[in-house]
């Protein structure tokens, strides 16, 4: 077993990249990104870690400079919030495209404006369709334990996708928490030497990034989407043998005492630690409820999430994000898309709170429950969804 | 400046035979771009990773599931060439160095067209240029967007009509001087930067040799003729390239560590009018706009001979 120490969850996670020997982290700085590299700059500097800091002038360049890097077959690490993803936008749906599996964390933090440094999911759900194998956290030993997973499946031959580490800013980022390291031979074990198939090298020329005409496009995309899809598979035997090696086993769908509830939450990221407190409270007072956390985000994992959800009368999803005009949050909007045709369909009652880093409390967290036992009685259409907590409504 | 020099007779021979920007390409007849970016891929050879932009030596040399490179080649998008040759070169560094790919001379080359270099990608470029990577940044400078239709650029000269600077009735085409890219590049402080025109060929592939020798970033600003864009015969291509350097249009250059030096050096510049008749986009010019067009590029060269002078090259 590998030491267990204090420390904030950036630096631990900066040491996940170390302990996975990148090769190059091309990284601008924004809050609350900024603890992860400037840790990563340290360790490159004070020679603890041989690789390549790039200090780029924006995020459009780091996301670019990472291409390059893994495009010649070295291995590439980068890490944004908020406006420096939006930056990158661009060149993070082409990456996919051009199956380069750079690893990135994404410290959450919401998109302007206004303007704001803190918390929430609108970030990452800005670029839901890119292409990225989409993972959260639920603290920081998941943060330290997905970067070496992230590195494992994303340079798998059978994926080679890149892949994003969604983590809380401030709520996780900038917290300390007890994280369990690895043994240097647990990681040589899980994480192979990145070999891609086809490099930029002058020996092997190949044209990579060419122009798809449209008799070529479609056929280029669903290339694109297929191994996506099928990278659930990859994703899980990734987790189990994680799991075989450190004694940490990871799921797709994490569930918390869902044994006959008839109410569950459904959550993402570090809401869920919160809300499995709520759960003990709320069963203490003789509730039946229970808890569904969504870990991988994309490819959703329909299976998993119907079969957790099976039994349940009634969902309270929980969004930290919004989807403008559409029906809720955008994991509402999804869970309902998964959950349609099937069989004991549950009422889905759909709350968006904790945007830009407000709270979000046990106490919050039990009104939620009792608003949606509430609304469940009035059979809830599809588009109701509720703000909570916004003064004035 | 002579066009062919009396050693320089010989000097064609030592350039390769070897095409690695194979023919059978899709730029228009008479592309002088297509044909620098061959001289090029001459230049530098077969130990090369090439990052393009988006534009028009992209979409005529990659269609999957086609191509016309011989050697590594990237594209990924329009405005981070720089960023991507970056990435590149750090990568190898780094594969080099932990003994994970043999060591040997491999040349990194970023290369874009004057959109992708002095408006949408200057900052990636000042970006790769400043952290000092050991790359070659080759403008391609055919003066406006010409794979989206000949929409001016920051680097489309004073005067020129094209579709969003139209000669107009009130508005006579393009109302702003060619930014200076080469100089933008200079005050970098970089080892290298060159001006270049596939009308001089030899001087090209010398100073693309000379860029790929010299450790850290190296910027390559090259005057890429475009007949279909200037409105102009496809055979006159390369006498308008030639007309640009010996009338003081597009002075040929070299700034090696600070130090400026003509490579070409015009003793008695011809006159403008020489250059702008010939080419349609100017078509509509008065004489009096020739003139200030004139006046500005001796002020231009002037300055360019002080320069020389100054850092005491030759």
């Amino acid at each position: 077993m590998g030491k267990r120490i204090g420390l904030e969850v950036s630096l631990s996670a900066a040491e996940a990249v170390k302990m996975a020997n990148v090769d190059c982290i091309a990284a601008y700085p924004i809050t609350p990104q900024t603890h992860i590299v400037e840790h990563l700059s340290e360790l490159v500097n004070n020679g603890e870690l041989d690789a390549e800091f790039i200090p780029v002038e924006s995020e459009h360049s780091a996301m670019s400079v990472s291409a390059g890097v893994s495009a010649v077959g070295a291995r590439a690490f980068t890490c944004t919030s908020s406006q420096g993803l939006a930056l990158m936008n661009e060149i993070v749906h082409i990456v996919a495209s051009m199956r380069l599996p750079i690893v990135m964390i994404l410290a959450n933090r919401s998109m302007s404006g206004p303007i704001s440094i803190w918390n929430d999911h609108t970030d990452v759900m800005s670029i839901r369709d890119c292409g990225w194998i989409q993972v959260f956290a639920n603290n920081g030993q998941e943060v330290f334990d997905n970067v070496l997973f992230a590195y494992r499946v994303a340079e798998s031959q059978k994926v080679m996708l890149p892949l994003i580490v969604n983590i809380d800013g401030f709520i996780l980022t900038h917290v300390i928490e007890p994280v369990e390291f690895w043994e240097k031979e647990q990681v040589e074990r899980y994480l192979p030497d990145f070999k891609p198939v086809y490099t930029m090298h002058p020996d092997r020329p190949v044209t990579m990034g060419g122009v798809g005409m449209p008799y070529v496009f479609s056929e280029a995309k669903v290339a694109q989407d297929e191994p996506l899809i099928q990278s659930k598979t990859e994703i899980i035997t990734a987790w189990k043998e994680l799991g075989d090696i450190v004694g940490r086993y990871y799921k797709p769908i994490e569930t918390y005492r869902i044994e006959d509830a008839e109410t569950l939450f459904v959550t993402q990221g570090s809401f869920g630690e919160t809300v499995s407190l709520v759960v003990d409270a709320l069963r203490d007072e003789g509730e039946s409820v229970g808890l569904v956390m969504d870990r991988l985000w994309r490819p959703f994992p329909f299976d998993e999430f119907r079969e957790a959800t099976s039994q349940a009368k009634n969902l309270i999803v929980i969004d930290r994000a919004i989807s403008y005009g559409g029906q809720g949050g955008p994991l509402a909007i999804d869970i309902r898309s998964a959950l349609y045709k099937g069989e004991n369909q549950p009422n889905i009652t759909n709350f968006i709170c904790g945007l830009a880093g407000r709270d979000v409390t046990i106490n919050d967290f039990k009104n939620i429950y009792h608003k949606a036992m509430e609304k469940v009685k009035e059979n809830p259409r599809e588009e109701d969804f509720e703000y909570y907590g916004v003064r004035g409504k | 400046m002579e066009i062919v020099e009396p050693t320089n007779v010989y000097a064609y021979k030592l350039i390769t035979k070897k095409e690695y920007f194979a023919p059978g390409h899709r730029a228009c007849q008479g592309c002088a771009e297509a044909l620098a970016v061959r001289l090029v891929a001459k230049a530098l050879g077969r130990n090369v990773i090439v990052a393009s932009a988006t534009g028009c030596m992209e979409i005529i040399s990659s269609p999957m599931p086609y191509t016309s490179w011989r050697v590594p080649w990237i594209h990924v998008a329009f405005e981070n060439a720089a960023a991507v040759a970056s990435g590149a070169e750090a990568g190898m560094k780094v594969l080099m160095r932990k003994g994970r790919v043999p060591k040997k001379k491999i040349t990194f080359l970023a290369m874009a067209g004057d959109g992708g270099t002095s408006d949408i990608g200057v900052q990636a470029l000042s970006g790769a240029l400043e952290r000092g990577h050991d790359f070659i940044y080759i403008c391609y400078d055919n003066e406006a967007y010409m794979n989206t239709g000949i929409q001016r650029s920051s680097s489309t000269p004073y005067g020129a009509s094209t579709t969003t600077s139209p000669a107009g009735k009130v508005i006579p085409g393009q109302m702003t001087w060619k930014k200076n890219m080469p100089e933008i590049a200079a005050a970098h402080t970089i080892p290298y930067v060159a001006t270049a025109c596939p009308s001089y060929p030899i001087d090209l592939v010398e100073k693309v040799k000379k860029a790929a020798r010299l450790k850290g970033p190296a910027y390559v600003h090259i005057l890429s003729v475009c007949p279909t864009g200037w409105r102009l015969p496809p055979e006159l291509a390369i006498k308008a390239g030639r007309l640009a350097v010996e009338t003081g249009v597009f002075p040929l250059y070299e700034v090696e560590h600070g130090r400026y030096r003509f490579t070409g050096k015009i003793e008695k510049l011809r006159p403008v009018k020489e250059y702008l008749k010939i080419q349609g986009r100017f078509r509509h010019l008065s004489e009096e706009m020739i003139d200030t067009i004139q006046k500005r590029v001796v002020e231009e060269y002037e300055k360019l001979e002080k320069k020389v002078e100054m850092t005491e090259g030759d």
